[in-house]
Order: C-alpha cells, then structure tokens, then sequence
C-alpha cells in the first residue's frame, strides 16, 4: 500500500539570516570581526602619509646637524633619539620612508609590467613563445634573487632608483608565472569559448575577460612582493647599494646605526622595527586577499 | 521478517554562519534483508545527506538533531568513532558518487580494496590478495592479475566504479548505501554496473539504499521508492505503486517531467522535406595529435528541424559541435551553413557567421564571465556583433532587447540586474538560452543543455525550447548522452560511436526499429522504460 508520508507541501525552513542590519551597523561589525586587517592597513595608510608629507609628521629637518647633542637616547624632544651627528632619528626614519615606498612601489610597478606582459605573451599565444619565456624565467629563478639584484646595480650604478629597477627585474619572474597560468585559465575557460561564439573579438576578449579575470590574483602577489621589495631595498641600501649619505633610508639608517649597536641600540632597533611592522602588515594584507581570491 | 536497517525519524542538520539549518526532517524507513529501497529525490532533497547519516559519515558541520538509526539490534546513532569504525565495511559500506575522486591516484587499485579485508577479517597477505583477486572476478573484471597492480588513472569511469564495488562487497556487508553510483557514467555503463549490483544483491541477499536522481534507475532496480523533498520523505511504497499510482503531488510532477513521458514527446509535426537545407556535413574529419575525434561524418539538417547527436563520451559529438560553431577546424572534409562554405574559414573568417549561429553549454555558470551581471552575459553578443558606432554614454544600450530575451526565456525582467552566482541551475540556463537568442539566430547548437539539471527543471528547459523553436523557427542540433531526452524532443538523430554515425534517421524510426547492433545496446540501456507503461 502506498502510504503518503507527509501531506503538507511546506517550503523547508530557511536558516534563519542573522538580522540583516543596517549598512554602517553591518561595517562595524566586519570591522570588528578584521581588526587585524584594519590594524595592517592603518599601518601603510600611515607609512604612505609619512612618504607623501613627511613635514606634517616630523618637525625636524632630517639632516640638520647638532653636534652637541648627538648620540642622544629617545626622550621628548627626540622620540627615537639622535644619531652620531645629532640628527633626529625620528624625522630620519618618516622622511626615509619616501625613498623605501617609492623604492619598492618602483620595484614592483617594473616586475608587474615586465612580468604581467611576458606572461599573458606566453599564456595568450603558448606555442614557442610560451616556450621560450617559460626557459627564460626558468633561468631567471634559479640565480639567486639577493644576488642577481647585487648584479644589477653594480651596473646600473648605486641610487635608489637603480636599486629599485634591480628588484624589479628580480620580481618580474614570479609575476610572469602567476600571469600566464592566470591567462592560460582564462583563455581555455568555457566563458572565453562562448564570448568568442558571441562574436567578440580577440582583442576585446582579452581586454573584457582575460585580463580583468587574470589581474585579480596579481593583486595579492602585488602587496606580498611590496613587503619583500622593501627589506630587498632596504638589504641594498643597508650594503651601500641603494640610497646614498645624507639622504635617510630605513636600511641605510639600520647600516649606519650598526656601528653603535652595543651602546645606542636604538639606532638600529627603530628603523629595524619599522621595516619589519611595515612588511608585515603588508603580508597580512596579502594574505587577506588571497584568502578572499579563493573563496 | 525483521529490517536490517530502522531509521526513525531522522532529523539532520548543517551548522552554517547562520545558525542551525535542518536539512532533513523527520525522516523514517525501514529496509528489509536483500529488498532494495530507492531515495529519489532532486538536488538538495536530503537524500544524499540521509544516506550519509545512516554510515555516520556526515561532514564535519552535519549534525543528527533527533530520530534513531537501528541497523539489526544495534542502535548507530549511540556509537562513538570506535564503534562506527567497527560496522562501517564490515557491516554496512558506501558505493560512493563519484569514482573519479573516491580511489587514492597513488596506490594500487588492488591495495586499495585489500584496505577493507586487512581491517575487517584476520585473513594473511596471501589469502587477501586470493580475496581482491576473486572480488575483481565478480565484479566483472577480466584480467584480474593486471587490473589488481593498476593506478585508478589508468582505469575508465566504469572500471573505477567496478573497483570501488568490490571494495564495498568486500567482506559481505548486510547493507550497501548506494549514493547515485552511476551518475556520469555512460548508459551503457550504467547498465553493466547497476546488473552488477543487482547480482549481487541476488546473490548474497545484501539490502541497498540507492540514492538516485533518477527516477528511471529507481523504477528498474527497487522494491520500495521513497521520495524526498525538501528534506522530507514525502511518499514511500512498493515501486509499481508509486509509479503507477502516485499519491503526492510532487511525485506526480516528477513522474511526469521524465523526458519519455513529456507530453510534446508525442506531438511532433514532421519538418516537410521540401524546407532548405541549413546545415550540411560532409564526410568530416578532425584529428587530434593523429587520433581521429570525428572521423568521416556526414549530415544534413534542414530549417526548423531538431537534429540529435547522441552518442557517449568520446564519441566525437562536442568535437562536431564545436566545428559547427567554429571554434576548431575541420581536418578534412566540409561543412556548409546556408550553402556557403565555412571549413576552412578561421576563427574571424567565421566572426560574420556567429549572428545565425548559436551555441548553449552543458554548465551555463562556467560559460559566463564570472565577473560580468546578467545584464553584461546576455548583452555580449550584441555589443560584439552591433554595426556601426557603439552607443556611448548611456550605461545598458541594449536593456531593452535584454530584457526581451530574458522575458523570452521565461525569466521574469528584473534579473537583468542580477549576477548568475544569485540564480539557481535551471535559471541560468534560461540566462545562457537568452543569451544564444538575442541576436535572433537562425541555428542553435544544444551541447547537452540539461544533463547538468534536475529532472523537473530539464522538463521545463525542454519545453521552453521546443517553444521557441516554434515561435523563432529556429533549427537545433541538439547533442545529447540521453536517449530518452532525444526522443523528447528531436525530429531526427544521428547515433555516434568512435567518431562515426553508425546510424541515422527519423526519430521513430531509429528507436523503434535500430538497425545497428549498438544502438539496440544503447535502447537497451535507457533506464526507466516502464515508466512510459500507462501513459495515454
């Protein structure tokens, strides 16, 4: 016998929504529930400014010379205390902070546009092409990163910009990886199929859905190779190879305090600190878009 | 008799950010020794999760919120992790959906079954391996020393699920739950394995749950059905009764939106011979790195008409497909739309053609940019094939012819600002048809439109094409795996094997009378005939 088991043609119970709250409540509360991230941007927000308007943060002048009270340890007056020529290590480290940001952002701009063009070459065309610049970033990544840098500027010359373009070029090959897989993804995904099927165009295939579909993992890379092109210009500077005396260099400033480290640590501990908050609160970023690329 | 399995009311739910969601309610059935009990249902019915909680192998988020679970006088639902450990195999053992994803890729199939044997009996190395090797007999195999040191990668999907068979027949459990053990196996596979499973149920007596989608599989292979929907098991009986006399609503409708009983299944008129030709093949090639995909067909379709490829995979039916959209070359051979020569044209030499044709995708979701909104999808074609200089300025130029395709489709004209990601299965197919049609082609190329939907939305995506087919007439090629569909719906159908039609001719014909071997095999294997018994 056929048996009907349940008359009733009730719609399941839906999860009940949490209250949908208003807009800025809801804000609020994924603020709160990201402190860290918020924390991690307030960070470079700052850093930024610092680099942007270095004069509204520091009433010092960087390189004014005070020989009476250098080597002086934080107080008031000097919040970071002063170097060995009685400059303000404080005013040093936020107006070193325009060579390092712009340094890096440098660095990066150059390994995103080399790297991003020679990947969606290699992923777009594949064949020999793709062939050839996969060899070459091959080659690329297998000489160490620091010392190929090293390399580069020994040639291009000391200066923040060279030391920057040096970086760069270093970068470009993690870029061009992430790039052509990207490209490669899109470009054999049934929505480029059916856009070509729409009758679009190659070139407005790649610029409507190859691109904007491959930049958007790039921009997770971007934030993370920011935070290592800083130390990476940081590290040169540190060995000489980046800013030059007197301009203030987070690395340079790190190098120049060394000499004192038994006695002023401070010379090293502040721009030392600086560097390490900065680039980890650009990780953390990274790392929150990633997570979000994901999902 | 006593039932090897009691559920009563079995309530299960899932812990999401939102709190507790129940997604069964109050479910109970009893399964008697060697009886088979379907749970039909569609896609977020439960069924699956019901399975899943008779094994305890609900995920980590599931939850059983009340009911009981007896299998023989044992209740499961008290068992720790130690004793599920103990029934789990030995007594009660999983065919699970899907073969491709359920073998480790880097051990031995025959290691793999022996797993089961090394943790349920005390038998040596030796008598395991005699064990696998008479277990991979049964299920089928041929050639038991080689398939026992295969890798999964080198076996078929058939194969993969013979393999995961043997594992689960193993040690001679009372129970098998089956969860869909054939879904996305060919027709003909799917036979061979749900015969295998009927074996050896007549055999050892083992009782099954088999959790289906499809109603034609559970009307051949169980004793009881039971049907599931939104959680609840809405009705349950003895087979013939439920499928002869349906007493819920919602079984009816489900009977009823099996392709084989579509009312337009029965009402084609037939295109009169005299109508022009749209689409000719001749004599078709394509080759890939030296293996023939398509290897000399030849096909004509005329206006208006519903032209089927069916056939299984790697039959050479997506490849023609996609030659007759353009997008990849014949080798050899022609192909001619509207009596102009298209092989040898690039993919811009076709560019001029895509305006009269049009293809829809078996997944419409990855046939959309992920980032682009309903309106963006169903507008590319017109943005990319409009004449003369773009409109600038305003921000949806086409709105209005958008919305007309949607409305076209059945989808109501607010969801032009929707994103694809908010619609369900069937209402993003209707997007991807609104998209194929508002240029108002003249050839719509149908690459399995349904096989990703559920029964009662494929119905309903049927009848909406074969509407307007009859409103736009327009002509189909119409690529299928599912027989039963294309009767539905084509006038006539071309039945490909290896890359060649073995047979083609009018609908009636080709199913009435086949004249080749394999696709009496194919007829063979449709699931579910019986279900056209009594219909007017």
């Amino acid at each position: 016998m056929t048996t009907l088991v349940e008359q009733e043609q009730r719609a399941p119970a839906p999860p009940v929504p949490a209250a949908t709250a208003s807009g800025p409540a809801r804000a609020l509360r994924w603020l709160g529930g990201h402190w860290t991230l918020v924390l991690a941007v307030a960070v470079v927000v700052l850093v930024i400014a610092w680099a942007l308007v270095p004069g509204a943060f520091a009433s010092h002048d960087p390189i004014a010379v005070d020989p009476a009270g250098k080597l002086a340890p934080p107080s008031g007056e000097h919040w970071f205390g002063t170097d060995q020529l009685g400059r303000d290590l404080y005013s040093r480290v936020v107006h070193g902070a325009r060579a390092s940001l712009s340094g890096a952002a440098i660095a990066v701009a150059v390994g995103v546009v080399v790297g991003a063009l020679l990947g969606a070459v290699a992923g777009w065309f594949g064949g020999f092409l793709d062939s050839a610049i996969g060899r070459g970033i091959d080659v690329l990544l297998s000489i160490p990163g620091f010392l190929f840098a090293i390399t580069i500027v020994v040639l291009l010359g000391f200066g923040v910009v060279q030391a920057a373009v040096a970086v760069g070029l270093t970068l470009t090959a993690t870029f061009a990886r992430l790039v052509r897989s990207e490209v490669l993804k899109a470009r054999t995904s049934t929505y480029v199929e059916a856009a070509t099927t729409s009758g679009a165009s190659t070139f407005d295939i790649l610029r409507r859905h190859v691109l904007p579909n491959s930049i958007a993992s790039t921009f997770a890379l971007i934030t993370v190779q920011f935070g290592i092109a800083i130390i990476w210009i940081a590290s040169l500077s540190f060995l000489g190879l980046g800013a030059q005396p007197p301009d203030p260099e987070w690395g340079r400033l790190v190098s120049d305090g060394r000499n004192y480290i038994a006695t002023r640590g401070w010379l090293t501990l502040w721009p030392g600190l600086t560097v390490v908050v900065v680039v980890l609160a650009t990780n953390h970023i990274s790392h929150h878009l990633a997570r979000r690329d994901q999902s | 008799m006593t039932a090897v399995l009691t559920v009563e009311g079995l309530t299960v739910g899932y812990r999401t950010q939102q709190g507790l969601a129940p997604v069964v309610h109050d479910v109970s059935f009893e399964v008697e020794p060697g009886q088979v009990l379907a749970l039909v249902g569609e896609s977020g019915s439960g069924k699956t999760t019901t399975g899943h909680a008779v094994l305890g192998l609900l995920p980590s988020n599931g939850q059983v919120l009340g009911g009981r679970i007896r299998f023989r006088d044992q209740v499961l639902t008290e068992l720790g992790p130690k004793g599920w450990r103990d029934v789990r195999g030995r007594a009660v053992s999983l065919i699970p959906q899907d073969p491709g994803v359920s073998l480790d890729p880097v051990r031995r199939v025959g290691h793999q079954v022996e797993d089961v044997l090394r943790l349920h009996t005390d038998l040596d190395a030796r008598a395991r391996r005699e064990r696998v090797h008479e277990l991979f007999d049964l299920v089928g195999f041929t050639d038991v020393e080689r398939h026992y040191a295969q890798y999964p990668g080198e076996l078929s999907g058939g194969m993969r699920q013979r393999v995961l068979i043997a594992s689960a027949i193993a040690v001679e459990p009372d129970l098998i739950i089956a969860d869909e053990p054939t879904s996305g196996l060919d027709a003909t596979v799917q036979k061979q394995v749900l015969d295998l499973i009927d074996d050896l149920r007549a055999r050892s007596g083992t009782s099954v749950v088999l959790v289906t989608h499809d109603l034609g599989v559970a009307a051949d292979r169980s004793d009881r059905i039971g049907v599931m929907q939104h959680g609840r098991l809405v009705e349950q009986g003895p087979t013939s009764q439920v499928i002869a006399d349906p007493q819920h609503e919602y079984t009816r409708r489900l009977l009823d939106s099996v392709p084989s009983r579509l009312a337009f299944a029965r009402e084609r008129v037939e295109v009169p011979e005299s109508r022009e030709t749209v689409v000719e093949v001749t004599d078709l090639r394509k080759t890939y790195g030296g293996v023939a995909a398509v290897d000399g067909t030849s096909f004509t379709v005329r206006r208006g008409e519903t032209f089927s490829l069916v056939g299984e995979s790697g039959s050479g039916k997506s490849t023609t497909a996609r030659v007759l959209t353009g997008l990849t070359q014949a080798t050899s051979g022609r192909v001619q739309l509207f009596g102009e020569d298209v092989t040898h044209l690039g993919r811009r030499g076709f560019r001029a053609l895509r305006k009269d044709v049009q293809i829809v995708y078996q997944n419409p979701y990855a046939s959309f940019d992920p980032r682009f909104d309903v309106y963006q999808v169903v507008d590319e074609p017109l943005r990319s094939l409009q004449t003369g200089p773009r409109a600038r300025g305003r921000r949806q130029p086409h709105r209005d012819q958008v919305v007309a395709a949607l409305e076209a489709a059945a989808l109501p004209a607010d969801f032009v600002d929707r994103h694809p990601r908010e619609l369900s299965g069937g209402q993003r197919q209707r997007v991807a048809i609104a998209r194929a049609l508002v240029i108002e082609p003249k050839v719509v190329v149908l690459d399995e439109p349904i096989s990703a939907l559920d029964v009662s939305v494929a119905a309903q995506i049927l009848e909406l094409l074969r509407r307007l087919q009859a409103e736009r007439d327009l002509t189909y090629v119409f690529i299928s795996h599912d027989l039963a569909v294309v009767r539905a719906i084509s006038d006539r159908v071309a039945v490909m094997r290896h890359g060649r039609i073995v047979e083609q001719g009018p609908v009636e014909q080709v199913f009435t009378a086949p004249r080749t071997e394999y696709t009496v095999q194919l007829l063979d294997a449709i699931a579910g005939r019986d279900l056209t018994v009594g219909v007017p």
